[in-house]
């Protein structure tokens, strides 16, 4: 349930933010990474950024997320991984 | 096989004096996510046979007791029933009066959310009905309730209120250990509760068991480099909390943490299988009760019994396997689950079952 994947700031307007990652956006908040940015990678779990990622580590985190075909938390019927 | 694995399991397997020495050495992951990769990868046939790893209570569904779903399912079948809103992987579960699938099947208004801020929306969009967000998961998935609750209050949404079922890993690492009824040498610990409670906060678990605990991220490369520190550590003789995992620093995330101590207080809580650990779960502070759908609906407490047969409490502490159960690929199937191992797609007996089907065609 704590999956988390990663994801471009797009878009942000104080605490709020849209990402976009593989074609598909999400809304998300920014309330626990205020120093974020658009353009940073950061790590979203359950519509929240928890971290940011250094964009190579988040291509890493991608590609495996891919391959795990677990790209579905954005999906809200098994959007919540752990 | 990529560089960084294969460095990995080289350096695990130079650790033959270690692994040669008195039985199995075993490694406990307290994370579904690692369980479900471990499972998936296949990395344990990259292991030296002397080496276990085991899973253990770090699937949120599998170890939410069944008194609570029982509560959500009370709930449900009120005669003016709230708006119920969850996570995905909490409907399937079932209770002693059945799942809240079955429910919704029944005309309950069980709607499935992928973050607690929605739940906020769905009360912010039906004023007239209550919403109640069933709040479980541990330390990574609890911010995302005191962020929704803060928008509820700031909104004044007077219809939004959660069953509070949140739960603190490290507490049940502790009890694991303290219990001493399996044998555990050192833990991977989950990349991201990590990432928010810091893998300084295992130091002090480290310390006072004497026990590796490191925390890496999900990919194989990441659950080997972890699995060779630990043996490094248990080498030497080391016993502390570190991290293979770049994301997690050492102090975590402040403002996460900030943010679950002023909306919670630890409490004892209840884990299914285990019983009461201490300040193990999380409750509402005094000022923000009035949000705790306990109070609001007057639940009662519900006495529940796990399905006869079920091992999931064995399970999920490490003393039995999947495979173990006599329910395992027969009567517990993914599609027909009776225990919340097999429910969750994280859980131990989940991932025993799709991923390992030698296992499932002995059964049948």
């Amino acid at each position: 349930m704590c999956l988390a994947v990663p994801a471009r700031i797009v878009k942000a307007a104080g605490q709020d933010a849209t990402v976009a990652l593989d074609g598909s956006s999400a809304d998300i908040s920014l309330a626990l990474v205020p120093e974020a940015k658009v353009g940073d990678w950061v790590l979203v779990h359950a519509g929240y950024a928890i971290t940011i990622l250094d964009p190579k580590e988040a291509k890493v985190t991608y590609d495996l997320l891919k391959e795990m075909e677990s790209l579905s938390a954005f999906d809200a019927q098994d959007g919540q991984g752990d | 096989m990529d560089p960084v694995s294969q460095r990995a399991c080289d350096k695990i397997h130079q650790h033959s004096a270690l692994l040669a020495s008195g039985g199995p050495l075993r490694i406990m992951e307290v994370c579904g996510t690692h369980t479900m990769a471990i499972a998936r990868s296949g990395l344990k046939g990259l292991l030296p046979p002397a080496l276990e790893l085991l899973s253990g209570p770090g699937c949120p569904v599998c170890v939410t007791d069944a008194s609570y779903l029982d509560q959500a399912m009370h709930l449900a079948a009120l005669a003016k029933a709230p708006i119920i809103a969850t996570y995905g992987d909490m409907v399937r579960v079932p209770g002693q009066n059945g799942s809240l699938a079955e429910a919704r099947a029944r005309g309950a208004a069980v709607e499935v959310v992928y973050s607690a801020n929605k739940a906020v929306e769905l009360a912010a969009n039906y004023p007239d009905r209550q919403v109640v967000f069933l709040a479980v998961g541990f330390e990574t998935t609890a911010p995302g309730t005191a962020m929704a609750l803060s928008r509820a209050r700031r909104e004044k949404l007077a219809n939004f209120s959660v069953l509070v079922a949140h739960k603190l890993i490290l507490p049940a690492m502790h009890a694991l250990l303290a219990a001493g009824d399996v044998r555990i040498d050192g833990f991977l610990c989950p990349g991201h509760v990590s990432v928010i409670i810091g893998y300084g906060a295992y130091a002090d678990l480290a310390r006072d068991f004497h026990r590796p605990c490191v925390v890496a991220g999900f990919d194989p490369p990441q659950i080997l480099a972890g699995i060779a520190a630990i043996l490094d550590q248990l080498a030497a003789g080391q016993a502390t909390a570190g991290s293979v995992y770049p994301s997690a620093s050492k102090a975590g995330n402040p403002a996460a943490m900030k943010l679950l101590e002023e909306v919670f207080v630890p409490a004892d809580a209840v884990w299914r299988g285990i019983g009461v650990i201490p300040a193990s779960g999380l409750v509402l502070r005094e000022a923000w009760r009035e949000f705790d759908a306990q109070i609001r609906f007057d639940l009662p407490k519900i006495e529940t019994h796990d399905p006869v047969g079920c091992r999931c409490g064995e399970v999920i502490r490490g003393l039995c396997r999947p495979w173990d159960c006599d329910l395992f690929g027969r009567r517990c199937t993914p599609r027909d689950a009776v225990g919340p191992c097999m429910v969750s797609s994280e859980g131990a007996c989940a991932a025993a079952y799709k991923y390992d089907p030698a296992r499932r065609f002995s059964r049948q």
